[in-house]
């Protein structure tokens, strides 16, 4: 293996035909590699397993797709694997708050919503969408920003509701820190 | 007997209208409503909206359910409210109108609610706790036009529906 000494964060994504194993075989791999899993997620979505990894360590892309390449060589799992440069993190400035629509589904619901909060600097911290027979549900973690005006907001979401004929509901996350 | 409406139909997102108990329409309803729970597997109570009527009436029985402490037995209730809610707790809840989901939702562990009994005139007043505590609060929300899905707290509370009973 070539010999690469400078640490890097790595974004890296594995999706595919769900099995049992799949998280194991896939964290045992990028151990060998000495990469240090620090934020993940993972999850089925729709039956397809998805995990989204940050991962530390002294080694860089082409490593962890060859380390991985056994799990992905028979097509049934993609893997992905990118350098980013670091983030700040736990940097937030604004205000927590949680967002819920569910209704019929139809086209265009998140960009809809999200586009909202978009025009007002609002962040989408976390999101997660399910289509359950033909219900439609989005919940998300947004922050806002503090010049928010909030009845502005709440009044345009009601007329992107209206319009799309969801229910949507927005309340502060505020945690209480004990 | 009933069929039963599921998400997204617009009546369980409306709120419901106040009732007169002693309208017939409105006892027939709340036996209508009793012999839809009884035949449904698992169903603990259902409200006027999950058969499609926008109005304030619900029924509850969790009589021999595990995690039930104070049971009333078969209760309806019209235009019922919550008076007094405390000992917040968090629990996983489904709905028969949303039947592929379930959710982590607070509610209170201690609820006194007043409501008319479906052919009387007469308001009554029940103290409850646990289990059965929950299935108020879930009915009077319905009867609210709200789904437990307006009351999770957020992205990873929402969970695929597992065991069908």
């Amino acid at each position: 293996m070539r010999q690469t000494t400078q640490v890097n964060e790595l974004a890296i994504t594995v999706v595919g035909r769900d099995r049992p194993g799949i998280i194991a075989d896939v964290s045992a791999a990028l151990s060998r590699l000495g990469l240090n899993l620090t934020d993940s997620t993972m999850t089925l979505l729709r039956g397809h397993f998805a995990m989204t990894l940050i991962c530390v360590g002294e080694v860089d892309e082409s490593d962890v797709l060859g380390m991985l390449e056994p799990l992905t060589a028979d097509g049934g799992l993609l893997a992905t694997a990118h350098r980013v440069p670091p983030e700040p993190s736990g940097a937030n400035t604004g205000a927590p708050y949680t967002l819920l629509v569910h209704g019929a589904d139809r086209l265009g619901i998140v960009a809809a919503v999200t586009g909202v909060m978009a025009e007002i600097g609002g962040n989408v911290t976390d999101l997660t969408t399910r289509l359950s027979g033909t219900l439609y549900l989005l919940s998300a973690e947004i922050d806002l920003p503090s010049s928010a005006d909030f009845d502005e907001l709440l009044t345009k979401l009601d007329e992107v509701a209206d319009r799309l004929g969801v229910e949507v509901s927005l309340r502060s996350g505020d945690a209480d820190v004990l | 007997m009933r069929p039963v409406v599921a998400a997204p139909d617009s009546v369980l997102s409306r709120a419901g209208d106040p009732v007169d108990p002693l309208d017939p329409e409105i006892v027939a309803l709340a036996a209508d409503l009793v012999a839809t729970m009884r035949v449904a597997p698992g169903c603990v109570g259902l409200a006027a909206p999950q058969v499609g009527v926008s109005a304030q009436v619900f029924v509850v029985d969790v009589t021999g359910h595990p995690r039930a402490r104070t049971c009333h037995g078969t209760v309806a209730l019209c235009n019922a409210e919550v008076v007094e809610a405390s000992r917040w707790q968090k629990g996983r809840e489904g709905c028969m109108s949303v039947p592929d989901l379930t959710g982590d939702v607070k509610r209170a562990g201690h609820l006194v609610v007043r409501g008319t009994p479906p052919g009387t005139g007469e308001p009554i007043t029940l103290t409850t706790d646990a289990f059965e505590a929950r299935a108020f609060q879930h009915e009077i929300d319905h009867c609210a036009g709200l789904l437990f899905l307006d009351r999770v707290p957020g992205p990873h509370a929402i969970f695929a529906r597992k065991v069908y009973l």
